[in-house]
């Protein structure tokens, strides 16, 4: 009977190529996994595993504990604290947890253990499935000279060049010759550009090869040079790859990937704009060659330097895990890439031949970062206050593993998401991109979705003019200085006073008429801060939708009907301009006010009150002095004459019915008297310790400064500058408030000069030559200064 | 058979749906704004409101561009500016007696007398605002001002509302002492009301903002809780000048009566502000703590019909045209629904029962001279208001009681007395609205100043006075001729009344009145429902008192 049921299984078996592979397969099938990773590529194989019925077990840090990984998997595990090394990273406490909740395979995402060789090797030898390829494979492709002879001898054209030790100058040009032009000189122990030289070519090729030399000598001493073929507008361009465990290997198209910001890709798309057909046969099928020459398993992307001008390509190295931008090779070509690296580890063969793979339609994704591109792209951290996603539909994919009210933590990578769409061709998509990015609306924190439509909105970016150096190239263009039109301060003024009323059901006469006032219109001063600049405008309230808005101080008034309108917890500012009826999303909280439209977000601070930021408690008179606060022995002076107190800082103990009491500095002083020495009786209230006579005016500065550096620039000028104090605190309000740096992030030397009277050019430079950041800067100019004043007070 | 008896039974059924339906209650209006006398009216009223608000925008500018200047250049917010922060942000705000002092003082302008007062929301708790505006004669107590002062208080005490106010001021206005100074209803009543007023539970907060001088002092020292804002409040008896003749120290305002001294030693003041700001903050907080709920509207409500603005052509400016009041009621009241008591009874007086913001009123209306049949409803129908605690508004336009001997055998005089006694003694909220004359004893039957109205309101074309100018001048010169013994003639006739008329004409204007508190202020006619439902939002948070009417004489 049972013999029979096998022979039956058999032969039906051997009818079908894609039985039988199942039934190889059988012993490895994977019913249970663990993600090895967080965020939204955690989410992302989850929600296949799900769809293929593979239960989901995730791991977390402490920083994750309310992840949406966590919630979205069946099971989740503790890793460890939140730093990756003690998490994340920990491969051996995740093949406990592989273990203890008898998983079969463990899917590493990227990132993380994704590209770890001894971790796939130890899965391997626990009898766990990796999903991903041989340990061989990442450790061969993990090693730039060994993955580039693999290359070149499985025929993979890659960046020639020179490494040799023969460094004379036939030598060397001969190898350039061979090589071709234009040509890379390059110092051995160069860095940062110097000792870097490219010749375009022969003639131009002995003159370079001194220059680098020379400069390399003097900065490193050391002179050796290797050459490398210079590509001058790359293009980053890769092509996806799969193999299973049979020996076959398909390619799904390239992808371009070549806008990119600090190395880091921004905006990714397939196919790659401008290819010819047989260029990109010709991609795919080298990507296939390497994937093979390296017995490659899963899912793998081979990278390419594509030159701009000549499409000449050369192999750059191969990423041996699923990559962050797989989604849009999965929109063009109609595939689930994970689906396929589970089926595949499960010992599964390809389920299609490269001629089932077809190419339809063009897709981008943007990634949407908590970064402030205008500062050089610095990554932020930070809650997600707010947070609205385009609707998800067959074209438009969100992959995030954040939510409103989860935070975008310090530990990880700042990606908030993956905003990912298909069209029928690159225009339709590009225009469907920026239409669903504005939708992509996060207040809080600062992201790059401005850049992102900046970016798509870019004439040479919409004709697919694509290279590596496309962000530094484009500066200018991409970040273009925009100023709220008339219509956006007026919409955002009333925003303001719009989203505070009570939205509880009240129908008091009070709250229905509000803002009502007898025989006149209540007039109301809305202040905004953009970027730095106040904005004060005047409201007259009409009647609860109607109000008149000046923004020049009364001079022209603006009659404008609006009201707020709640949608699914988004807010919609509905107003009615000069008959121009307009719908903005707003958001609003104590600090700052949202507007989102096609261009991204606008942002406006909203002005803070000083008693929420300044200590109430500090009186105006009697507070230079530390005063017992009864009577008591003084048991103990923490400070000496001409010592500097901060606010809060111990200065003396006194011991006083049976109790110590420690007396506290009430400002922040300079020690000038002390009237009093240990065991001294002291009697009540009136009698101080010690007196402090130089009273921190100074100090005064810097907390007005925060809120109108005009005032203190002024001030200070007044009185020019009388002591190192107030320079210093003069410098910290200019470093607060008033930008003297460059967009690269040096110093503007000429405007700290204009600032600051007392600098002199030498001493400004030599502080910004020292400094690597403002704040360096700040102290160095702080300690100059001091000598400076010092000498000056003297000579007089 | 049964077919009829489906059918009666089908028209029960449809009459059963009307009888729960408030559809026919609804007025009716008849007034057609085509019309000419329509078209007069409005432009007439439209004249009028348009006088009201410019006088308003003068007294809006307070001490004037300089005084306004000095003040705000020491950091010190303007008065009104000061009310906005206090207030809720969405809060309407219920000023009371703008036109106090209005054209009292000769050249001396002392716009809102002053002293700005009225009732807005804190942490949805209605308070009445108390609040110099020190830009006005450096916040000096005028008479007006003590006057206006003291009905603010006499408003909070009446209907429960915690007091702020917001101190700056250098006391009593010395040249006008004897006026401020020494009578009951004078300086001293202030702390007697606070003192009083803590002792009923209704929380009095001072804010110092100011110099808070002498007699001032008291006000934050009288005060539940005090805050004082630092190098700006002082509170002192006597200043740096008196103590300086009176004792020969020399001593600054800071050192005398500043914020540390006071929040520090002295223990005067309570809370310590940074700035008007920070004061005003600490103040909302004050009120947050007082543990007390806010009055709940939980009806959303039907506004009116018709538009209120077409109140401007219903109402004749000459008040010798009548007009019916059940127009005014259709455009101020929810829905425009009326429920009328005894319609075809006295029907020169209008009564009946609507709601206003969702809570049940009671109207007294005129629509002409009182009958005795008119006084006997209008007393039966405040009795049945409070018997039912029902606030009762009194829309009053009124000539007076029917005179002549007729109404003299009918028993006018007691049964005027009976709608008297029940207005007087009736202890429901009573909101009285002045929209056209206010004459004679009708002005007592229709609840007016003499009978504490929990507030009280004219409109711009109100006129006030013991009898119509017209009427005082033949009184007068018939008494004259009669006692000189002469028939005059018509010339001479005119040549006395004139100035009687004229006299009569100055004196019942809803400015003059206003100008000296006879009211809460002059309101346009469109922002009725507002006013008053603002007014009775704040009379609901006194609950019923019982009520014991005097004798009706039978």
């Amino acid at each position: 009977m049972i013999l029979g049921w096998a022979n039956r299984f058999l032969k039906l078996a051997r009818n079908s190529a894609y039985i039988s592979h199942r039934y190889n397969s059988t012993n490895k099938r994977i019913n249970k996994l663990l993600i090895a990773n967080r965020g939204e590529i955690a989410c992302r194989v989850i929600r296949t595993a799900k769809r293929l019925g593979v239960k989901t077990v995730a791991v977390y840090s402490s920083a994750d504990k309310n992840a949406k990984h966590v919630y979205m998997a069946d099971d989740a595990h503790y890793i460890g604290p939140p730093s990756s090394q003690e998490s994340y990273l920990r491969g051996d406490k995740i093949i406990d947890i592989v273990k203890k909740t008898k998983c079969q395979a463990v899917h590493p995402g990227y990132g993380f253990l994704s590209e770890n060789a001894e971790f796939a090797d130890e899965c391997r030898k626990q009898g766990i499935i990796f999903v991903g390829p041989p340990a061989s494979a990442i450790r061969d492709m993990g090693i730039k000279s060994t993955s580039k002879k693999i290359m070149k001898d499985a025929g993979v054209p890659i960046i020639e060049g020179y490494h040799g030790e023969d460094q004379s100058n036939e030598k060397l040009r001969n190898e350039a010759s061979r090589i071709g032009y234009p040509i890379m000189i390059k110092a051995v122990r160069g860095g940062g550009g110097k000792g870097m030289r490219i010749a375009q070519n022969e003639t131009e090729f002995m003159e370079a090869l001194e220059s680098a030399r020379s400069e390399s000598q003097k900065a490193f001493g050391d002179s050796v040079v290797l050459l490398e073929r210079f590509i001058g507008e790359p293009r980053h361009v890769e092509v996806q790859v799969f193999a299973d465990s049979y020996g076959d290997a398909v390619h799904l198209f390239e992808r371009d990937c070549s806008v990119q910001r600090r190395h880091q890709k921004i905006i990714e798309e397939a196919p790659a704009p401008g290819l010819s057909q047989e260029l990109r046969s010709e991609l795919g099928a080298a990507a296939v060659r390497a994937a093979k020459a390296v017995g490659y398993v899963g899912a793998g992307t081979v990278e390419f330097i594509l030159d701009r001008a000549t499409h000449s390509f050369h192999f750059m190295e191969m990423n041996t895990r699923l990559q962050v931008e797989h989604p849009v090779t999965e929109m063009i070509t109609g595939t689930d890439l994970v689906e396929w690296q589970i089926k595949i580890a499960s010992g599964e063969r390809l389920p299609v031949t490269q001629s089932g793979i077809k190419l339809n339609g063009h897709a981008f994704e943007s990634r949407i970062y908590a970064e402030d591109p205008a500062s050089g792209f610095l990554p932020g951290a930070g809650p997600l206050k707010y947070l609205k996603t385009p609707v998800p539909t067959d074209d438009v994919r969100v992959e995030t593993g954040v939510g409103e009210g989860d935070e975008v933590s310090v530990h990880y990578d700042p990606m908030i998401a993956k905003l990912v769409v298909w069209g029928n061709d690159r225009a339709e998509a590009l225009m469907k991109m920026k239409s669903k990015l504005s939708e992509y609306n996060i207040a809080g924190l600062e992201t790059n979705v401005n850049f992102l439509i900046s970016l798509c909105n870019h004439e040479e970016f919409a004709a697919g003019n694509v290279h590596t150096n496309f962000i530094r190239d484009n500066y200018n263009s991409l970040f273009v200085e925009t100023h709220p039109t008339e219509h956006q301060l007026i919409e955002a003024a009333l925003s303001t006073i719009l989203l505070e009323k009570n939205h509880v059901k009240d129908y008091n006469p009070f709250i229905v008429e509000a803002g009502f006032r007898i025989n006149h219109n209540h007039q109301r001063d809305v202040k905004l801060i953009f970027k730095d600049h106040e904005i004060k405008m005047l409201i007259k309230i009409i009647n609860s939708n109607k109000y008149s808005v000046s923004l020049d101080n009364g001079e022209t008034w603006y009659i404008v009907e609006a009201e707020i309108q709640k949608k699914d917890s988004e807010s919609i500012i509905k107003s009615n301009i000069d008959g121009t009826i307009t719908s903005t999303k707003v958001y609003c909280d104590s600090k700052q006010l949202t507007m989102f439209n096609e261009n991204g977000k606008i942002e406006f601070a909203l002005p803070q009150v000083k008693y929420l930021t300044e200590d109430s408690e500090e009186s105006s008179t009697g507070v230079n002095k530390a005063v017992a606060p009864m009577p008591g022995i003084l048991d103990k002076i923490l400070v000496k004459q001409g010592d500097l107190v901060k606010k809060g800082d111990a200065v003396a103990v006194l011991i006083a019915m049976k109790m110590e009491f420690i007396i506290k500095a009430t400002k922040d002083l300079k020690v000038s008297n002390i009237l009093h020495k240990v065991g001294d009786n002291i009697s009540p209230y009136a009698v101080s310790i010690w007196k402090g006579l130089t009273q921190a005016h100074n100090n005064e500065c810097v907390k007005i400064s925060k809120t109108n550096p005009d005032y203190i620039e002024k001030m200070l000028i007044d009185v020019h500058i009388v002591n190192e104090r107030s320079f210093h605190c003069y410098m910290k309000c200019i470093y607060e408030k008033l930008n003297f740096m460059l967009p690269n992030g040096d110093i503007d030397v000429n405007y700290v000069l204009e600032k600051a009277p007392y600098m002199t050019r030498e001493l400004t430079v030599k502080c910004a030559m020292e400094a690597k950041r403002v704040e360096d800067f700040c102290d160095k100019a702080y300690n100059v200064m001091h000598c400076v004043i010092h000498n000056l007070s003297e000579e007089k | 058979m049964l077919r009829k008896f489906d059918i009666i039974l089908k028209d029960t059924k449809v009459i059963k749906k009307y009888l729960h339906t408030n559809s026919a209650n609804i007025i009716k209006s008849q007034c057609d704004t085509k019309s000419s006398i329509y078209k007069k009216n409005y432009e007439q009223m439209y004249g009028l409101v348009s006088t009201l608000r410019m006088h308003t925008d003068d007294i809006l500018q307070g001490g004037g561009n300089k005084a306004i200047k000095r003040h705000t250049s020491k950091g010190k917010l303007l008065v009104r500016d000061r009310i906005t922060l206090l207030l809720d942000n969405d809060s309407a705000f219920l000023e009371l007696s703008t036109f106090a002092g209005f054209e009292m003082y000769g050249k001396d302008k002392i716009n809102a007398g002053g002293i700005i007062t009225g009732i807005g929301k804190i942490f949805g708790i209605d308070c009445m605002v108390v609040a110099n505006d020190a830009t006005v004669k450096g916040g000096t107590y005028y008479p007006i001002t003590v006057k206006k002062h003291l009905r603010a208080q006499e408003i909070a005490q009446e209907n429960r509302l915690p007091c702020i106010y917001l101190v700056d001021s250098g006391g009593a206005n010395l040249p006008n002492q004897a006026e401020v100074f020494p009578d009951k209803n004078h300086f001293g009543r202030i702390f007697y009301n606070q003192a009083n007023m803590s002792g009923e539970g209704i929380a009095q907060i001072a804010v110092v903002l100011g110099s808070c001088t002498a007699g001032g002092a008291y006000v934050p020292a009288m005060a539940d809780e005090s805050i004082i804002v630092k190098q700006q409040g002082t509170i002192f008896l006597a200043g740096p000048p008196l103590v300086k003749a009176a004792t020969g120290e020399e001593v600054t305002a800071e050192e005398l009566g500043g914020a540390d001294l006071h929040c520090i030693n002295s223990g005067v003041t309570d809370h310590y502000a940074l700035n008007d700001e920070h004061a005003l903050f600490l103040a909302r907080q004050t009120i947050k703590n007082l543990n007390k709920k806010p009055i709940s509207f939980e009806y959303e409500t039907e506004s009116p019909k018709y538009d209120a603005e077409e109140l401007y052509g219903i109402i004749d400016t000459d008040l010798k045209k009548s007009f019916d009041v059940r127009e005014i009621i259709a455009r101020v009241f929810d829905g425009s629904e009326f429920d009328e008591f005894k319609k075809k009874y006295g029907e020169t007086l209008v009564c009946g029962f609507t709601k206003l913001y969702g809570k049940t009123v009671g109207i007294i209306g005129n629509n002409g001279v009182l009958f005795s049949e008119s006084a006997l409803k209008g007393a039966h129908f405040v009795q049945l208001c409070t018997q039912r605690n029902i606030p009762l508004i009194f829309l009053q336009n009124i000539t007076g009681f029917m005179v002549g001997r007729q109404a003299e055998a009918g028993g006018i005089a007691k049964n005027g007395a009976k709608l008297v006694t029940a207005v007087a003694c009736t202890h429901v909220p009573k909101i009285t609205l002045i929209i056209g004359g206010s004459y004679g004893a009708g002005n007592y039957g229709m609840c007016g100043r003499s009978y504490s109205p929990r507030f009280l309101y004219m409109w711009p074309n109100a006129r006030i006075a013991v009898m119509g100018g017209a009427q005082a001048a033949g009184v007068l010169s018939q008494v004259a001729m009669n006692s000189k013994g002469e028939k005059w003639t018509q010339q001479q006739i005119d040549e006395f009344e004139k100035p009687i008329r004229d006299l009569f004409e100055h004196q019942s204007s809803p400015y003059y009145s206003s100008a000296r508190l006879w009211d809460d202020g002059i309101i346009d006619p469109k922002d009725t429902r507002k006013v008053l439902g603002l007014s009775l939002a704040a009379a609901l948070n006194h609950e019923r008192k019982s009520t014991n009417f005097g004798i009706f004489r039978m």
